[in-house]
């Protein structure tokens, strides 16, 4: 209890709540990178992931938990240090900071916000249902057409830019939040530090081009149907 | 060189301030910042003006009574530089300054660039020290310490309490301050006895104080007039990790 | 009055344990039925008050500062001696005596410097256990250097900040203390009576230097540790907040002022850049190991850019004169030598106040890397301050006031002819007689704070019925009444004069006639000087702002009036002392190479003068001074 009272507590449960989702995000994106094989990767990697049945579920909670946790503090956090200092300086200048630590409260509701839609979309098929896989028809071999699926959504332009926009956000997140979570977990020391803030923005910008790689190249006619 | 001073004003910690405008004429390059405050007060006295109220004592960088914000940055714009020991050659003729007091809910302003940081004392009050009654000790030498071990302490404690980190934070942390005291301690056999309940007892003493808590944007080492280094936060983490494992 | 110093007598080794033995103790469960007041947190009053807290006395300790950690105990760089002998080079508690009571010019109580010499290691100790990190060896062993006026290594230090990491040890003991109740700090105040009852200190009267409110604290005994007055020369290398003030307010009220003329200017300080200056700083002592004083022969060179003096033009004035010590005479020798280049004409720098301090020897024989590990905070330091680069051209140093030997006159047990009230640290002027070596200020603040008054105090407790006078008393209602009056009348002057502009002005005239060299008719001039200044203050100062809440002018008002009192008893002294000895040196008095000529037949005894009231002359009463263990004898550093 006191661990999440506590200041290095919560911010411990940000690291490492945070550490578990950067690993999500890094198996969503290997999954996702099926797509470049084709109909045959995405669809049979989708159809895997059915086949776990209650497992699938499992994960969906603890994911659902981990993001919970995350947020939840985060905002908490994040009001307690607007509250330390109640009136702002006319003039503030930061020296060592980035945009992305400035920003991660507004970049992490904003990621919140397109997971809900990416859910909405891909998942609940509640944005677009006229390209849901409960519409297309099944594949080939008589999976779910997940491939068709993303290529349609992505060949529009706006759903695109949303997914792209959104992969921004997680950038900036990941830019400040990579290194930070080493910090907190005690992993850095001065030599260390700078080095890790920079495998943590080369990972950031990895992850961002790999996700954005998909619509990108579905827009650019790369991949098709 | 003539500068223009764009100075907080505040009578007390309950009234409103604003910024007001002053010149500073005829300013030595060789002046130290506060001997041109200085000689900005000796103006305004002599034009029946209440002089700026600004902490200042050693004026050699060691005692950590002054500091302002200049121009957005905690001591000014000089590194490792507090802000007695600002030269005026930092600046150039014609420059505007705008000077704040340490902005944070737990240093309320006493008067103009006056803050009350109390809180950082009762910090150390919580923990920041080893609970060795006067007399009841060994030898000096009787416990070893490692040269690396003893240069890591010092380089924490170099710290001198005078609050540009939590001015810094964009959090109002007071967390390098905390961590500084926190890893000189931890890393000394005569503190490492104390460790768990320290780390705990100052942490919890920073929250209740009203400080923010560490996000880790590292202003607060950029800002210290000692370059006390951040990696004291990542031991004091280490060390709350440690304690929950006891 | 002839004064008893009340020292124990029998063989100089076994005097303290003897008079610890001796003196009355207080019952444990008594103790916290004593309230004892505490001014000034600085080594002395942090480890005063930290100590009788654990001790389990009632504790109020006061000061100026808005934290304990302030205290300007802060600032000394090079370290502190103990006679630990780690080095094995012959160093011991005897030896440490010696040198201190020949630095002091044979000018000091031997008892009181021999229990300072003891209790030295048990320093080192506690210091160590509270966490302090002393600089260390490889083997994980302490490290010790030496320092000018010792020929051992005695010298513990934390890197150039052992003074701020001594007193950060002081104050987290006090802050544990406060934590457990037994101390109650209150900043932000500063002490502006003393209130004495029936002769006895029963309390003081300050002003919260926040609300601008006058309140009283009473006390079964008030210990003052308010540090040194040299700031009556305005420059200095002390805070500008160190005062005479509440030694002062004491004097008034009946202590005695002993040797205010024994002031410490201090060797190796930046010189004065322009009349902005609001103070001098300090360049550790420590460069003098490398360093090498120099101005050039001719005169006509002065102007000449340093690396354009030939070898052979130059003037290593203190390698010249004290060949076996050179470069590492003491404080006092080495701050007249630069004295005399400069008033020979041939200083450098601004005003040509200045000498220059070389490091191109040492930089080719051990390279300039080893002089940037062992020196480089302060190359540093020197860059910020003067934007010149030490390491190509060579420093300019002058000397600057820096420490108050002399102080509150006390007994054996630290306490001043006013029974009840403690004085400790340099705002006493027990051991360091007339000259203070290096690295001896911290190990005196912590040997009366932490091992001397927890002691004392009991003995004068055990006899002192506890909390027989508290502030109910009338004396206390006067004294506020008395401290308000005067900031009234600060107040209402409404002059034309800044209060900054007559600390100048007095700083001008004791620098100048009471400063490194005094002559019987600088002193006399500055005795006609001060008192027509004072008389100009309270007719033209000009304090802004109110009685009320914060007012930093009112605060440097005060301070500055005290000065201007103290200044004259300081010169008084200066004048009676017919000799030179140790920081004072009058030109009388002098050998014909210039060298400082002592008196023992008719001044080998400790000065201690008492008020008398406005515009009276003081009282002179003498301690006389025994020497019984150390031979008299003159002190050479040749």
């Amino acid at each position: 209890m006191q661990m999440l009272q506590s200041s290095i507590g919560r911010k411990l449960v940000m690291a490492l709540t945070g550490l578990c989702l950067v690993g999500f995000v890094l198996v969503h994106l290997l999954g996702n990178s099926s797509v470049f094989i084709g109909a045959d990767g995405i669809n049979a990697y989708a159809e895997h992931l059915h086949a776990l049945g209650p497992v699938v579920w499992i994960f969906r909670i603890v994911l659902l938990s981990l993001f919970g946790l995350h947020i939840f503090f985060g905002i908490q956090l994040t009001l307690e240090n607007r509250a330390a200092r109640p009136i702002d300086y006319n003039q503030k200048k930061n020296i060592r900071t980035s945009f992305g630590a400035e920003t991660m409260i507004y970049t992490g509701l904003a990621i919140l916000a397109f997971a809900v839609y990416h859910l909405f979309h891909f998942t609940v098929h509640a944005t677009n249902p006229e390209i849901s896989v409960g519409v297309l028809p099944l594949d080939a071999v008589g999976r779910h057409d997940v491939f068709t699926m993303m290529v349609l959504s992505f060949q529009k332009f706006f759903i695109s830019a949303v997914y792209v926009g959104a992969m921004v956000t997680l950038l900036l997140h990941l830019s400040h939040g990579v290194q930070s979570l080493f910090q907190t977990l005690g992993v850095l020391g001065s030599k260390t530090l700078p080095v890790m803030e920079k495998i943590a923005r080369a990972a950031a910008i990895v992850i961002f081009v790999g996700f954005i790689s998909i619509p990108v190249s579905i827009l650019l006619g790369l991949i098709n149907l | 060189m003539d500068l223009t001073l764009y100075v907080w004003r505040q009578n007390g910690p309950e009234e409103k301030g604003k910024l007001e405008q002053y010149a500073a004429k005829n300013v030595s390059p060789d002046s130290s910042f506060l001997e041109m405050l200085d000689e900005v007060n000796n103006d305004l006295i002599e034009n029946g003006i209440d002089p700026i109220e600004f902490d200042n004592d050693c004026r050699e960088g060691i005692c950590g009574t002054c500091g302002c914000v200049v121009n957005g940055i905690p001591h000014g714009p000089q590194e490792k530089t507090t802000a007695c020991q600002l030269h005026m050659r930092q600046f150039s003729d014609g420059d505007s300054l705008t000077l704040e007091p340490w902005r944070a809910k737990a240093f309320p302003v006493v008067k103009d660039l006056v803050v009350d940081r109390t809180a950082l004392d009762n910090i150390i009050e919580s923990g920041g020290y080893t609970s060795a009654y006067t007399g009841e000790v060994g030898e000096a030498n009787q416990t070893l310490i490692s040269k690396p071990d003893s240069d890591y302490a010092m380089d924490a404690a170099e710290c001198i309490g005078c609050g540009a980190c939590v001015a810094a934070c964009p959090n109002g942390s007071a967390m390098l301050f905390t961590s500084a005291k926190i890893a000189q301690m931890a890393v000394l056999p005569q503190g490492e006895i104390e460790a768990a309940e320290r780390v705990q007892n100052m942490t919890e003493a920073m929250l209740n104080a009203g400080f923010g808590n560490c996000t880790n944007h590292y202003e607060c080492e950029a800002a210290c007039p000692k370059g006390v280094s951040v990696k004291f936060i990542a031991k004091t983490n280490r060390e709350f990790v440690k304690a929950l494992a006891k | 009055m002839i004064l008893d110093g009340k020292c124990p007598t029998g063989p100089i080794e076994k005097t303290w344990d003897k008079h610890r033995f001796d003196m009355k103790l207080v019952n444990p469960a008594n103790k916290r039925k004593y309230k004892v007041i505490v001014v000034g947190t600085g080594l002395a009053g942090g480890a005063a008050a930290a100590t009788m807290g654990e001790l389990g006395y009632n504790v109020e300790a006061f000061c100026y500062q808005d934290s304990a950690r302030r205290a300007h105990s802060i600032a000394a760089q090079g370290g502190i001696n103990a006679a630990k002998n780690y080095h094995n080079d012959g160093d011991s508690v005897y030896r440490l005596f010696y040198d201190t009571i020949k630095g002091g010019d044979f000018r000091a109580r031997e008892a009181d410097v021999w229990r300072l010499a003891q209790v030295s290691n048990n320093i080192i100790d506690q210091c160590v256990a509270q966490g302090v990190p002393f600089a260390r060896e490889y083997s994980g062993l302490l490290s010790n250097r030496s320092f000018g006026g010792a020929q051992v290594s005695r010298t513990f230090y934390a890197r150039g900040q052992t003074g701020q990491q001594l007193l950060l040890g002081a104050y987290q003991a006090l802050s544990r203390q406060v934590k457990a109740g037994t101390v109650d700090l209150k900043t932000r105040t500063e002490m502006l009576d003393l209130v004495v009852v029936d002769g006895v200190a029963k309390g003081i009267t300050y002003r919260n230097l926040v609300t601008g409110e006058i309140e009283s604290s009473w006390g079964d005994a008030v210990v003052l540790a308010t540090g040194g007055y040299v700031n009556v020369f305005y420059l200095s290398t002390n805070a500008m907040g160190c005062s005479v003030t509440a030694a002062w307010k004491a004097s008034k009220k009946g202590a005695f002022m002993a040797n205010p003329c024994y002031t410490q200017i201090h060797p190796t300080c930046i010189p004065q850049s322009g009349e902005h200056q609001s103070k001098l700083t300090l360049m550790s002592e420590s460069l003098r190991n490398d360093g090498r004083c120099w101005v050039p022969k001719r005169k006509e060179d002065c102007e000449k850019a340093a690396a354009d003096i030939a070898e052979d033009d130059r003037d290593y004035y203190l390698e010249r004169k004290y060949p076996s010590f050179g470069n590492l005479a003491p404080r006092d020798i080495a701050s007249r030598a630069a004295k005399e280049q400069c008033d020979d004409e041939r200083g450098v720098g601004p005003g040509k106040r200045g000498v220059y301090l070389g490091f191109q020897t040492a930089i080719d024989r051990v390279g300039e890397p080893m002089i940037k590990e062992r020196y480089g905070n302060l190359f540093e330091m020197y860059e910020k301050i003067t934007d010149e680069n030490a390491y190509k051209q060579p420093m300019r140093i002058y000397p600057a006031p820096h420490y108050a030997m002399g102080g509150l006159w006390v007994d054996y047990n630290c306490m001043s002819n006013v029974p009840g009230l403690f004085v400790l640290g340099e705002a006493n002027f027990s051991v360091h007689g007339a000259n203070r070596l290096g690295a001896s200020a911290l190990m005196q603040g912590l040997a009366d704070g932490y091992f001397v008054i927890p002691y004392t105090i009991g003995n004068y407790l055990a006899g002192v019925k506890p909390g027989e006078v508290t502030t109910d008393h009338a004396e206390f209602k006067k004294s506020r009444e008395e401290v308000t009056e005067k900031t009234e009348k600060l107040l209402n002057i409404n002059g034309k004069r800044t209060v900054s502009s007559f600390h100048r002005e007095l700083g001008k005239i004791m620098w100048e006639n009471v400063g490194m060299a005094r002559s019987e008719e600088s002193l006399k001039y500055a005795l006609k000087a001060i008192p027509e200044l004072r008389d100009e203050f309270w007719q033209n100062v000009k304090v802004t702002g109110e009685a009320k809440g914060r007012n930093g002018q009112l605060e440097d008002a005060g301070r500055v009036a005290d000065f201007l009192e103290f200044a004259e008893v300081l010169a008084t002294d200066a004048l009676h002392r017919k000799e030179s000895c140790g920081g004072h040196f009058r030109t009388e008095y002098q050998t014909d190479d210039g060298e400082a000529t002592r008196d023992d037949e008719n001044f080998c005894y400790a000065a201690a003068w008492e008020y008398k009231g406005e515009g009276k002359a003081p009282e002179l009463h003498k301690e006389p001074l025994k020497f019984e263990n150390v031979k008299l004898a003159v002190r050479s550093y040749k």
